[in-house]
């Protein structure tokens, strides 16, 4: 088998092996349930709320403000589901964007079906949604507007700042879908001002299975879920304190080396385009290059069928991905390509690359010959 | 089989694995004679429901359960649309036009053996194996021609008959030397997943659904008389397309005397002809004409004897075929036959070689010469 080149970071990442060691500690020393009054309760609750304060001190929030829960998607669902329903008083009307993750649209459809009007704003071809657009589409009965920092499959930063600032003077709540930004972006919740905030552990070179949605005090959240008071009553169910655990670790590196990372893999993106055009690969970057997230870059090859290019890669040992796999392991043309450059053709042919921990200009120098092999011989 | 110049180790087969045991074998065979083997599923209709429940989900879990115990990679590929605007268009216009349409044939010209195929080579592979019954055999000469499957109850030669020689160059058909029970025996001895599952039946995207419902939602159904060569008015059918000709169940025609079939369709009054007796003379015919001929070794341009099947599963009839340049050819029939039907394939045999086929435009009757 050909070596392992692994450009799929935005997917998941391997686990640092000091997270491995804190989640394999945690396992081993302080398997209490944290809601047990005894001393293996209290170890693991200390556990607990010490991976609390460390994830809250990362985007400057309180402690008593962060909910664990089983991931991303979990996080999202909570924050817009568990809003919505919590404040279908004030009003029905919930903004979003076309270019969400689907753990962020398939709940707003969800919640659509339930009665709530839901606005997806387009997106011009830099990626990005425009606060003007924002600023029209909103509503008197606006409850809820919900952007994601970062998008997964581009990489393009969206203005969440500003669009926060305009929301602040409303009578609407702002979340933002951070997952792809955490760990690279220095996220501030005061700076940023949203209320509330979803963050996945396993982009992070985490485990899976754990993540965070950051609620601004004041901000009511109905649980999506029964049973027990765990997480101030936001959300049921025994904590996963291992997870939780490898969660913080894994923060904590990320926090001390996040400008050397950020550096490294911008070097790594521009190394990685400029060694396509020297391979004559004819492509074109989705999204403005110089608004993406630093590990993500999504490029559109004209002619090229993705469904045999993945493959031809994985061959040769090289994983990246393209949309989004749908029923029965096939591919699904991506929506955010879709949305930026309408029409099928250019989602059919556009693929992602995500660079992280342990790529090398190597890695990318190989990559891109093989690009350009597979492109000639087609 | 067909045969390049490589050792096994060094010939890459992409195996169309649709979750089914015959693939699942197919896949495990070649593995065995030390070919570097990968599964590709298509996937080719969307019959998610409200449950979320999806039969290619399903398929697809089986694949990935066979693969693993093989240890070979395994993908998907989409081909909804292609299967959509190719066949599933012309499953539809078919009906509409009043013939019954034979999409397996279909599919395997455009989607297979084509979109498929394609998709393979362009995954390096050397060939592309499926596990249809038929074989594949090249002379000295270099020619390739395809055999029926050893398995008489099983060949799907019928359904191949559109190949073409590049196409079956590039294809292996493991099965084609073996029968069903020989290939349920090495499933069982290999423990594959799949050593148990039952056969799919029936059109692949209709399943195990009803037929009637499943047509109506594509097709609204046009309500008539059944009426006999008489003119004689018997009954009122659902919509013609859900007739097939010599059909006797559903007809609901009570009475005395022998039991009422399907004669044939008029589609300008709407109106099912039926008759009386399973051999009624208005179900006959002694000659046909068809469409969109294709050879798929030997060219034939002058009128020639050979066997030919006019349905799946018949057995083969003699036949004298008048080809003509424009692709259409005159079959002449040594016997009357029954119930052939527009639509369906004619395909002709020489001796075990399937020589290729047709599309039954009609039948003729030679006295009155009958359009059906």
């Amino acid at each position: 088998m050909a070596s392992a080149i692994y450009l799929d970071h935005a997917a998941t990442t391997p686990m640092l092996p000091e997270v491995i060691e804190t989640i394999t500690k945690s396992m081993q020393d302080s398997y209490g349930n944290a809601s047990s009054i005894h001393r293996m309760g209290r170890d693991a609750r200390k556990q607990l709320d010490k991976a609390r304060s460390m994830l809250a001190e990362t985007i400057r929030a309180d402690a008593r403000d962060i909910v664990f829960t089983s991931g991303g998607t979990e996080a999202n669902n909570l924050a817009l589901t568990g809003y919505a329903r919590a404040n279908k008083e004030n009003g029905k009307h919930i903004i979003t964007s076309a270019v969400e993750h689907h753990a962020v649209l398939h709940p707003l459809e969800k919640l659509q079906q339930e009665g709530f009007d839901v606005t997806f704003l387009p997106v011009d071809q830099t990626g990005a949604v425009s606060l003007d657009q924002l600023k029209a589409a909103f509503r008197e009965d606006t409850i809820l507007v919900s952007i994601m920092h970062s998008n997964n499959e581009t990489g393009v930063l969206q203005p969440v700042e500003d669009i926060a600032a305009f929301v602040k003077n409303t009578r609407a709540a702002m979340h933002t879908d951070a997952v792809q930004s955490y760990g690279l972006s220095n996220l501030d919740v005061e700076k940023l001002g949203v209320d509330m905030l979803s963050v996945s552990a396993h982009k992070i070179n985490g485990p899976k299975g754990t993540g965070f949605l950051y609620i601004r005090r004041g901000t009511l959240v109905d649980p999506l879920h029964a049973g027990g008071e765990q997480e101030r009553r936001k959300r049921a169910g025994t904590e996963n304190v291992p997870g939780a655990a490898g969660f913080a670790k894994a923060a904590e590196e990320k926090t001390l080396s996040r400008e050397q990372a950020a550096a490294d893999l911008s070097a790594l993106k521009k190394h990685f385009l400029s060694r396509l055009e020297e391979e004559a690969v004819s492509f074109a970057v989705n999204g403005e290059v110089s608004r993406t997230q630093p590990h993500i870059v999504n490029i559109y090859l004209p002619g090229v069928q993705m469904e045999s290019f993945l493959v031809q890669l994985d061959m040769e040992g090289i994983y990246a991905s393209s949309g989004s796999a749908c029923t029965a392991g096939s591919m699904q043309p991506s929506h955010v390509i879709e949305a930026m450059y309408p029409g099928e053709e250019r989602a059919y042919s556009s693929i992602r690359f995500s660079f992280g921990i342990g790529n090398t200009l190597e890695e990318i120098d190989k990559t891109a010959a093989v690009i350009g092999k597979i492109i000639k011989r087609s | 089989m067909a045969v390049k110049q490589k050792a096994p180790e060094d010939t890459r087969v992409v195996v169309g694995m649709s979750g089914g045991v015959d693939s699942s074998v197919t896949a495990a065979l070649l593995k065995d004679q030390g070919y570097e083997v990968i599964g590709i599923f298509m996937k080719n209709w969307d019959d998610t429901d409200g449950s979320g429940f999806c039969t290619a989900t399903e398929d697809f879990d089986d694949v990935v359960k066979v693969c693993n115990q093989l240890d070979i990679p395994y993908y998907a590929v989409n081909f909804e649309k292609k299967y959509w605007d190719l066949v599933f268009t012309y499953f539809l216009d078919e009906y509409r036009a009043g013939r019954t349409p034979n999409p397996d044939v279909m599919c395997n010209k455009e989607i297979k053996f084509q979109a498929f195929l394609q998709h393979a080579l362009s995954l390096g592979a050397d060939y592309l194996a499926t596990g249809h019954y038929a074989q594949v055999e090249t002379d000295s000469d270099g020619n390739v021609t395809m055999k029926r499957g050893v398995d008489n109850n099983k060949d799907q030669t019928y359904f191949l008959n559109q190949l073409s020689q590049s196409q079956i160059e590039q294809v292996m058909f493991p099965l084609g030397g073996m029968n069903k029970q020989k290939v349920r025996e090495i499933a069982e001895e290999k423990g594959l997943a799949t050593a148990k599952k039952k056969d799919s039946t029936g059109i692949c995207f209709i399943g195990e659904r009803n037929f009637k419902d499943f047509l109506q939602s594509f097709l609204p159904a046009q309500p008539g008389s059944m009426v006999t060569v008489d003119g004689e008015v018997k009954g009122s059918h659902e919509g013609l397309m859900y007739y097939t000709l010599g059909q006797r169940q559903g007809l609901g025609i009570g009475g005395a005397g022998e039991p009422w079939f399907v004669i044939r369709k008029d589609l300008e009054n709407n109106n099912l002809i039926v008759g009386q007796g399973y051999h009624n003379d208005g179900l006959y015919s002694d000659e046909l004409e068809a469409s969109g001929l294709n050879w798929i070794n030997k060219e034939y341009t002058e009128p020639f004897d050979c066997t030919a099947k006019f349905r799946y599963r018949q057995a083969d009839q003699a036949v004298t075929v008048y080809p003509s340049a424009d692709g259409s050819a005159r079959v002449v029939f040594h016997e009357p036959q029954r119930a052939v039907t527009p639509g369906q394939s004619v395909v002709f045999y020489d001796g075990d070689i399937c020589l290729g086929g047709a599309t039954i435009e009609y039948a003729v009757k030679k006295e009155e010469s009958v359009e059906v």
